[in-house]
């Protein structure tokens, strides 16, 4: 039973949470350092890296694209509606490329991703800690965090920028082939305006952001499932907290990045 | 009486989870070659006795002693090749479900000791032969065996790289008694075969008399009787008897 008088246990709650949140913040910090570490220094498990390039990346390609593809499409729908306004519908194709290039494109990557490939490394991660495999690792002189979290890191580092760029391709030709073939846009028209309005720091910018947005995919699947307990329950719980968690972090690091590229 | 230090020592060794004490100043050791078997009801201790014993997890007190040297004093790179010294038999077996039978026992050969794939795969096979398993379920993949199947994989993954200690947590957990007994055959003979020391943890008495040398009893995070495994029926300890009746135990917990 707790002696904290009655009045003060709301303030005790508030204190015990802020404690906790202080407590994951700082133990997931502490994993990040040390997974960014195996990834930079030797030994490295190159199979298993090619594996997760593989399972983050080429099996991510159809849900990215799908999503790039309606997204470029609507976003035409909405500036052309939005431009008209103002007299200014032609402004359109810049307008999806710019908005494609710096923000859609890796935040809708990094979402089909968070949801896709976070859960599942939480998943699988959680269910090896949860029948022993990651203690059995260590007791047969192997690091996890060299064969197991690297890999993982780093392959969502490589892959979310090079989907980025799909994602980029496929929602600016979503929007050209919602204006070519229901807003009576010229087709060649459209891809010089895009081409020639577009710097290459719109679309760099938007693989800095794609590569961080990696890292945090990767980190918070690895973490939560890593730090899950508690059986097939632990392992849900942690799946769900991987997603949740990345997303919020996804939109954070979005915010901060954006800021920091539109002062520079 | 041999000067030689214990192959392994608890001294002293405690462990709390959430406040509350799971291990209180466990002493114990083992002699080298010797195969001791810890006995002990659920939520003894019995676990995370042989956890901190293999380096798996922390204690908050107290040492683990390899051949009388302190763990926690050794120089980092002896402590971190510590585990190439150990072998260990998980209750799960904890095979990995992506790799096949050949490819979890030969795990440690390829990721860690560096050897070839080919010369790895056919010093697994090997093991797999010294546990019965026939070389036609080297392919298959974990959740293609049975439960005893299994366990049989994890012991030749345990003792492919010739450790100096083997720890058994829980050898014959889930196992039928006729495929228990012959688990409990398997690691008796490949012990002695391989001339390591052994540890195991476990609730059987019928696998505890097999397997060990020696028994110690733990309860509520302390040693309370050790002693010949053929003096396990007339040890004297109230505890002791109670558990082998399968009776309350008379003192409380």
């Amino acid at each position: 039973m707790s002696s904290v008088p009655l009045p003060l246990q709301p303030v005790q709650a508030i204190g015990r949470s802020v404690l906790g949140i202080v407590r994951t913040t700082g133990a997931a910090a502490l994993f990040a350092a040390r997974a960014f570490l195996a990834v930079v220094s030797p030994r490295w498990f190159f199979g298993q890296f090619a594996r997760q390039l593989a399972s983050i990346g080429y099996y991510s390609l159809p849900v990215v694209g799908l999503t790039a593809a309606f997204t470029g499409a609507a976003l035409a729908l909405n500036i052309y509606t939005g431009g008209g306004r103002f007299n200014a519908e032609q402004i359109m194709p810049q307008i999806v490329a710019l908005g494609i290039t710096r923000e859609l494109g890796p935040v809708l990557a990094a979402l089909m991703l968070a949801g896709r490939v976070s859960a599942a490394i939480a998943a699988e991660i959680g269910a090896m800690r949860a029948t022993e495999q990651i203690d059995a690792l260590q007791t047969l002189s192997t690091d996890p965090f060299r064969y197991l979290i690297a890999p993982r890191l780093a392959a969502a580092v490589i892959v979310l920028p090079l989907l980025t760029v799909v994602a980029d391709i496929i929602g600016i030709a979503g929007g050209w082939v919602v204006a070519t073939r229901t807003l009576d846009f010229n087709a060649t028209v459209y891809i010089r305006n895009t081409w020639d309005f577009l710097q290459s720091w719109d679309v760099v910018s938007g693989l800095i952001k794609a590569a961080v947005f990696g890292a945090i995919i990767a980190l918070m699947g690895c973490y939560h499932g890593f730090t899950a307990s508690g059986g097939a329950r632990g392992v849900g719980r942690a799946a769900t907290n991987a997603v949740v968690s990345a997303a919020i972090l996804i939109f954070a690091a979005d915010y901060l990045l954006t800021t920091a590229f539109t002062h520079r | 009486m041999s000067d030689a230090p214990p192959k392994l020592e608890w001294r002293g060794v405690s462990k709390r989870f959430d406040g509350k004490p799971v291990l209180r100043g466990l002493d114990l050791s083992v002699a080298p070659g010797g195969s001791l078997v810890v006995i002990g009801g659920s939520g003894q201790g019995k676990s995370v006795a042989i956890k901190i014993a293999a380096g798996l997890m922390a204690p908050d007190a107290g040492r683990v002693l390899i051949d009388g040297q302190d763990v926690a004093a050794m120089p980092a790179g002896e402590r971190r090749r510590l585990p190439a010294r150990f072998g260990m038999l998980f209750q799960g077996a904890a095979l990995f479900d992506s790799l096949t039978v050949w490819e979890n026992v030969a795990f440690r050969l390829v990721n860690a000791d560096g050897v070839a794939r080919k010369a790895a795969k056919a010093r697994a096979l090997e093991a797999l032969d010294r546990v019965r398993i026939e070389r036609t379920a080297a392919g298959l993949y974990p959740n293609e065996l049975s439960g005893g199947m299994q366990k049989r994989v994890g012991l030749a993954r345990a003792m492919v790289a010739n450790p100096e200690i083997i720890f058994f947590d829980e050898p014959t957990t889930g196992l039928d008694p006729i495929t228990g007994r012959a688990i409990n055959a398997l690691i008796r003979e490949q012990v002695k075969s391989l001339g390591c020391t052994a540890v195991s943890i476990t609730h059987d008495l019928e696998s505890a008399r097999k397997i060990g040398d020696e028994i110690a009893m733990l309860k509520d995070g302390v040693i309370v009787w050790r002693g010949p495994a053929a003096e396990l029926d007339r040890s004297g300890n109230a505890d002791v008897e109670a558990f082998v009746r399968g009776d309350p135990s008379p003192t409380p917990v």
